[in-house]
């Protein structure tokens, strides 16, 4: 072992402590490849969206099977891969410590989680599918990946106890929030009864409203525990840091984070509101949706107060500016989703594109904006790079991702508004005014509109994997002295 | 000179100099700053707002029952009112549609107008799924707009179709059941082939030179003229369709008459009596016949 380490990019003398940088090197890559995949086949079932032969007339690639590749691509596979590489980076640095357990067990994470994203890819366009939203992969599938998360969360909560620092950074209470629900949401909903021990169909062990209580449950939570608690510790990091600044507020950082561990968890109902789900259950799923509202924004007061002092970080640095901009969609989002959860306000916007124009500002404007803020400090830094290859690059990456979900959330806004009021309009005589299949000519043109979003965002996406690539692959060192070449972090430096 | 961002930056590190948590990891510090006031306050009438609510709708469990609410609201009793209140709107004039001869409905322009708004969104929901926008058609779902009837295009027969389904599991249903030439092997494949010869020169209209169409002619008349008519005119009787068209169920090719023949396929259309009020299906069998095929 080294008697150097790296810190803030300066190399310390800080005695034997190295990190396992390797993983979150693997991580990295991986978060990058499956983002491009995912917004690939984002694309292309949008494409199949506004003309329908795109389905070609084969089973493999109709919407209904590539749809779940896409959600999987992008929640598990480019959100997951980023979570736990950064989980895993965080919670080394706050700690003060190495990873818990031998390097081979971060890698059976690495590559046990990337060959359950492969099979459940692979299962979906051959058929196979739990019917559960966000919870596809039959049961063998499901008990692989409890393996792989339980592993995660004993390294993860391995390193938290051998700390060396006397508290626990708030960025790993949100992760710690993230790794103990998750794994208690996908225990829970994926409780099935396989029909056979060498057949992949199961059926759930739940029924009927119960059955879509549970998957709901299950489903609001993702967003959560996955989609927001996770990454609101990604933010916790990475503001602060690239941003130089301190946390804007260590109380409100408590206060937000019980309240919104504690709110989120009832919230699920509201995905089933005018459904057979009784009333009193819709509405407590409804009140406590309105009460998430301030402990979300906790979050985002704390992301962009703690710019104060530093804005003008935001013009030089493209990757910060993606973390920002990200904490704004995630403020939007939050609101949104209380208001879209308001009975009356459901009426309209249920089963309408509303309802994915508000899932992709998060998806989107918060959970990969505040990855690709992540991703670009992190590359550097990792493979010991003296900056990103482009920052301009970077920079037209920003300008035209966020021109892409512009475009994709008013599309679907309107889109959402038109189908709502065209369901709902009687005529004078008391007859519904418009069949379905004339709101589905009408929101044609915004089906092209958020195509058109979808492609200007994998543009973006290409743009970064290009410049990463080149980060990669360049020679100028961040600290002279250390070799040039993966893996180099934790390396003894040369001449020792 | 010191821009205005830098003036703030200094003033800003010299309170945080004293205000920080004392905290420190890999470089991050924390503000003891406090909750922001405003925010406290929206969080607070968040909470009395969910209090609220919950106690005037239906909201906290207890053993069996719930908390019926101040309002008394119930989601099922608001559906059900609105339901019934576009239902009165609609009854008086569905109400004498349902029972009024067709012609004594198409001279009251007021009836008309009616029938006609029913007509064509019920078709638009219902029936244009299979039937195509317009009734264009598609193989297997007849094209209602050109008029080559299978069950008979007047409006009481359209009537009929639509109430009680073909094939469906209404006891009225329409039925027909064509044998199975060759899967129960009462034609041989070389004479399959050359009745599907004879009906798609003869009846379809194609031209092909050097095929004999004699023995096809002499099998067509043993085995499918009883009901499809000597001359392919069809039998509604039966539900034979007219081969002797231009329009086909099944297309055009010789390869689905073969097929056909062999197997036949068997439609169902859903008896609608079960879905639709009789004031509505009347409407659609005025739409229907109004799409350019009416008897």
């Amino acid at each position: 072992m080294s008697k150097y380490r790296v810190q803030d990019g300066a190399l310390v003398d800080g005695g034997p402590l190295t990190y396992n940088d390797d993983v979150v090197r693997k991580f990295t890559i991986a978060a990058v490849i499956w983002a491009i995949v995912a917004f690939s086949v984002g694309v292309y079932i949008a494409t199949e969206l506004c003309w329908p032969s795109f389905n070609l007339g084969l089973p493999w690639t109709n919407f209904g099977r590539l749809r779940p590749v896409h959600t999987s691509a992008a929640i598990f596979a480019f959100g997951g891969s980023t979570l736990i590489g950064t989980a895993f980076y965080v919670v080394q640095r706050t700690c003060r410590a190495r990873l818990w357990g031998p390097p081979a067990l971060a890698n059976f994470v690495f590559w046990g989680y990337q060959f359950f994203i492969v099979m459940a890819a692979l299962s979906y366009v051959m058929g196979f599918s739990k019917s559960r939203e966000y919870a596809e992969p039959e049961w063998h599938l499901d008990i692989w990946l409890t393996i792989i998360w339980v592993t995660f969360a004993v390294i993860y909560v391995g390193t938290l106890v051998k700390r060396r620092e006397p508290h626990i950074y708030v960025a790993n209470w949100f992760y710690l929030a993230f790794i103990l629900t998750i794994a208690v949401l996908h225990v829970v909903n994926n409780l099935t009864l396989p029909v056979s021990w060498f057949g992949s169909k199961s059926y759930s062990l739940f029924s009927g409203v119960q059955d879509a209580l549970v998957q709901w449950w299950y489903g609001h939570n993702a967003v959560g525990f996955f989609l927001t608690a996770g990454f609101l510790g990604m933010m916790y990091y990475f503001i602060p840091k690239a941003a130089n600044r301190p946390i804007y507020s260590y109380r409100l950082s408590i206060v937000h984070f019980w309240s919104l561990i504690f709110i989120y968890i009832w919230a699920g109902p509201h995905h089933l509101l005018w459904t057979a789900l009784p009333d009193w259950t819709q509405t407590l799923g409804m009140v406590f949706s309105i009460m998430l509202w301030m402990p979300s924004w906790g979050g985002m007061i704390n992301g962009l107060m703690t710019l104060s002092g530093a804005w003008d970080k935001l013009r030089t640095d493209p990757g910060l500016r993606f973390s920002v901009t990200a904490v704004g969609f995630y403020g939007m989002a939050t609101f949104e989703g209380p208001v879209m959860s308001i009975r009356n306000v459901n009426a309209l916007s249920h089963y309408t594109d509303w309802g994915i124009g508000h899932v992709h500002s998060g998806s989107l404007g918060w959970v990969a904006f505040i990855s690709f803020g992540a991703i670009y400090y992190l590359v550097p830094k990792l493979w010991n790079r003296d900056g990103l290859y482009s920052v301009r690059l970077a920079s037209w990456h920003y300008w035209i991702a966020t021109l892409g979900i512009v475009v994709y959330i008013v599309a679907m806004w309107v889109a959402g508004i038109t189908e709502g009021l065209m369901w709902r309009a009687y005529d004078s005589h008391g007859f519904l005014q418009y069949s379905f299949i004339e709101s589905v000519v009408a929101v044609h043109p915004f089906m092209v509109m958020r195509l058109i979003g979808g492609l200007l965002f994998l543009t973006g996406g290409l743009l970064m994997a290009y410049n990463l690539a080149r980060t990669i692959a360049g020679t100028k060192p961040l600290i002279p002295g250390l070799a040039a070449a993966w893996p180099v972090l934790g390396a003894a430096p040369a001449g020792e | 000179m010191p821009t205005k961002i830098e003036k703030d930056a200094a003033r800003q590190a010299e309170a945080e100099a004293v205000r920080t948590t004392g905290h420190e990891w890999d470089g991050i510090y924390e503000l003891d700053t406090p909750l922001p006031k405003w925010w406290v306050y929206l969080f607070i009438a968040c909470v009395v707002f969910a209090g609220v609510y919950a106690l005037l709708y239906p909201s906290i469990p207890y053993g069996r029952g719930y908390m019926h609410g101040i309002l008394g609201y119930s989601s099922r009793d608001s559906v059900n009112a609105e339901v019934a209140a576009v239902d009165k709107q609609r009854a008086v004039a569905m109400g004498r549609i349902a029972v009024l001869p067709f012609e004594k409905i198409e001279a009251d322009p007021e009836l008309r107008e009616v029938a006609e708004i029913a007509g064509r969104t019920a078709f638009a929901n219902d029936c244009q799924p299979c039937h195509g926008a317009g009734g264009a058609g598609r193989p297997g779902y007849p094209a209602l707009a050109a008029g080559a009837w299978i069950w008979g295009g007047h409006l009481e027969d359209l009537q009929a179709t639509i109430t009680h389904g073909i094939r469906s599991s209404d006891p009225e249903a329409r039925e027909s059941d064509m044998p199975r030439f060759g899967a129960d092997r009462m034609l041989t494949k070389a004479q399959i082939q050359q009745v599907a010869d004879y009906v798609w020169t003869h009846f379809y209209g194609h031209s092909e030179s050097g095929v004999d169409t004699a023995p096809g002619e002499k099998l067509f008349a043993d085995n499918c003229a009883p009901c499809h008519g000597d001359h392919g005119q069809g039998e509604r009787e039966v539900g034979a369709p007219r081969l002797a068209s231009h329009v086909h169920l099944y297309g055009d090719a010789r390869e689905t008459i073969v097929a056909q023949i062999v197997a036949p396929h068997e439609g169902i259309m859903p008896n609608w009596n079960k879905r639709l009020d009789p004031g509505t299906i009347k409407s659609l069998a005025l739409y229907v016949h109004g799409l350019g095929g009416g008897e």
